[in-house]
């Protein structure tokens, strides 16, 4: 337990990277670290460890607005491994004494989130969906959905530093950047570790149209929809908008849709521009992961749908008459050729 | 070989309970069932045992009704078990189970140590490498595949899944390894184990056995500490609309605009 709370200063973020692209999770932490650091009134940082071309990506963290970028450069932060990062990340945060450390809930900041909080012994809240300053204290309160989403509690580390937590990706979001934006980078040598494990192979499996986490628009369907046949005029819809096709945990049992393309609590988090739910209750579970959504079209049967508590528009009707409507509809406005 | 898997009990149900003074869930008279992503790690831990030979130790921290876990565990093919109970164990945050965890599992000494992805009740994801990171085992997380497991040379291969695709790692042993459902199908408990199971008496250890500082354990060992508990808030909803082509017309103009703009900028 560190002597002494207030030699920890200012809000620090993982920089989730790899192979030399900057995970979009770390620019909207930035973003959420912004308004932590303004309302403390201290400087964000963030922490980028990587090799080669590393250096080139400090400008964009600064520019989505880090006052302070420390960076290490080094060949064994090539690849992720857990116990690379997990010392060039100590080495800087037990020189720089952040109050507050932020992760992506990604694969990556939750494995050395892990790693990290236990060596630094302090507090690690996972998956937080808000995030604010306590009056007068400076503690964080950290906000997170536990029991699949059916009760939130705020959680805080009063006593130890730094406060960490990790945020999924499509929860905060990032500040437009600003190329004039000015900050300092700062370089340290990768301190002496033990290396324990290597990657030997790695296969790039990103699909070429936008993950269900990066779309603007979202079809999703659930066990309304009655079965894969019919998720091709959900398919039809996002087609026409440039949208992707989701779906609700039944729908992904189903075998419908793929499970990495289920939303909710044990799938993806999402947040996009439109959020269309064809036949999907409205579990709490679903819910947590799309609410956050700025419009959401319910298309539901049943009037009773919890869906529609949520929804911008509740359409009260058959699916398999209002999406191919919507369809039509849109590709006149649009000019889509039939 | 030896391998302990950590396997936690966890609700059944979404029914929550929460005790107002602490702040802390109420498990005790809450049905449980071992939580799903650990049954995975045992299934990975007895094909590696199957493949190669090991003794399967299931460890399990909870009050005493967590030896439901264990017997679950046993009837499939762990060879023992430990439940570590104590009260000074209880409400404990992922720092302070990793540390009760870490230290039952030091006495033990195994080659590889097996948890799951995620525990389904807090979803933290945390508790494994913090027994990682505790005991200096090489810490291989999302874990779908082991490729190869060589005691003598001390190696182990693993298949990670990351958002971008599938890793080979090849790590030193001892390590511990988290593991994804997508990972193997649970296999049925055979007779034998079966009735093994039934008349299983776990070892039970509790601190007097692992000699931990009380002050790190439990609620009090604790860095996190919920301070508040509440129901989700929900969005303002819209009131109902009826599924005429009139208001669906409507709906399109509103929406428009934001499709026009996504279109200017693929441009
Ligand atoms: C720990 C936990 C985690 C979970 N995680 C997730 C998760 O990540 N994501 C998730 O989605 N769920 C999750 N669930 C499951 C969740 O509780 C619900 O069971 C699930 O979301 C329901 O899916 P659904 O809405 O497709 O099906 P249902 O609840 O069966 O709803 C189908 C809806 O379709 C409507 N309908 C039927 N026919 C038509 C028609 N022709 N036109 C229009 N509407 C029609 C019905 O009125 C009904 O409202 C989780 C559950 C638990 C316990
Ligand atoms: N009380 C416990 N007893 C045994 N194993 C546990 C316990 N808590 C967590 N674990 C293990 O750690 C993993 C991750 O848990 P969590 O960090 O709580 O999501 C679980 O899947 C279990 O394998």
């Amino acid at each position: 337990m560190p002597s002494n709370l207030d030699d920890y200063r200012g809000v620090c973020v993982f920089i989730e990277q790899a192979r030399d692209k900057i995970a979009s999770v770390a620019f909207e932490l930035l973003g959420e670290g912004r308004k932590l650091a303004d309302k403390l009134q201290v400087p964000l940082s963030g922490i980028l460890l990587g090799d080669n071309n590393i250096r080139a990506l400090a400008g964009d963290v600064i520019a989505h607005g880090a006052d302070i970028v420390y960076l290490i450069d080094d060949p064994q932060l090539k690849d992720y491994t857990t116990s690379a990062y997990l010392a060039g990340s100590l080495q800087i945060v037990n020189r720089y004494k952040p109050e507050i450390l932020l992760l992506g809930a990604t694969t990556m900041g939750r494995d050395l989130g892990g790693a990290l909080a236990t060596r630094l012994a302090t507090g690690l809240t996972a998956d937080c969906t808000g995030l604010d300053i306590e009056e007068g204290s400076r503690n964080l309160k950290q906000t997170r959905p536990a029991f699949g989403g059916n009760i939130m509690a705020t959680i805080m580390t009063k006593r130890h530093r730094p406060q960490m937590s990790t945020v999924r990706p499509r929860v905060m979001r990032a500040l437009v950047p600003d190329p004039s934006r000015q900050g300092k980078v700062i370089e340290e040598k990768m301190p002496a570790f033990d290396m324990t494990a290597r990657v030997i192979d790695f296969i790039c499996q990103v699909k070429t149209d936008a993950p269900l986490e990066d779309a603007e628009i979202i079809v999703s369907g659930g066990k309304g929809v009655g079965g894969a046949k019919n998720f091709a005029i959900l398919k039809e819809l996002a087609d026409v908008l440039g949208g992707v096709v989701g779906g609700s945990r039944k729908a992904a049992d189903a075998g419908w849709v793929p499970v990495s393309s289920q939303v909710g609590q044990t799938g993806k988090t999402v947040r996009p521009k439109i959020y269309f739910a064809c036949g999907i209750s409205g579990a709490i579970q679903h819910l947590v992961g799309m609410q956050t959504s700025d419009v959401i079209v319910a298309i539901n049967t049943d009037k009773e749908a919890p869906i529609f508590k949520v929804a911008t528009y509740s359409i009260v009707g058959d699916l398999l008459q209002v999406v191919p409507m919507f369809t039509r509809i849109f590709k006149k406005r649009l000019g889509t050729p039939e | 070989m030896k391998i302990v898997v950590c396997i936690k009990q966890v609700p059944d149900t979404t029914d929550v309970k929460i005790d107002p003074v602490t702040n802390t869930l109420v498990r005790e008279g809450v049905p449980s069932i071992p939580n799903p992503y650990d049954m995975h790690a045992l299934e990975m831990a007895l094909q590696i045992k199957d493949k190669y030979g090991a003794d399967v130790i299931a460890v399990s921290m909870g009050p005493p009704q967590a030896i439901d876990v264990l017997k679950k565990a046993v009837s499939l093919g762990a060879d023992e078990a430990i439940l570590l109970t104590d009260r000074v164990f209880a409400g404990a945050d992922t720092w302070a189970t990793s540390y009760a965890l870490a230290g039952a599992i030091a006495k033990l000494n195994p080659d590889l140590v097996m948890c799951g992805k995620q525990a389904i009740d807090g979803d933290t994801a945390q508790v494994g490498p913090g027994i990682a990171t505790r005991l200096g085992l090489t810490q291989l997380t999302y874990v779908v595949n082991f490729k190869n497991v060589d005691v003598e040379k001390k190696e182990i291969v693993v298949e990670r899944k990351l958002e971008e695709g599938p890793e080979t790692v090849a790590a030193r042993l001892p390590a511990l390894l988290t593991v994804l459902k997508e990972a193997n199908e649970i296999r049925y408990a055979s007779l034998p184990n079966l009735i093994k199971s039934v008349k299983l008496e776990p070892q039970v250890w509790d601190n007097k056995v692992l000699g931990l500082d009380p002050d790190l354990l439990g609620l009090k060992g604790s860095p996190t500490q919920v301070v508040k508990i509440f129901s989700p808030p929900l969005r303002e909803g819209g009131k109902l609309i009826s599924a005429s082509e009139e208001e669906i017309v409507k709906i399109v103009d509103q929406l428009m605009p934001q499709i026009r703009s996504e279109a200017s900028c693929a441009i």
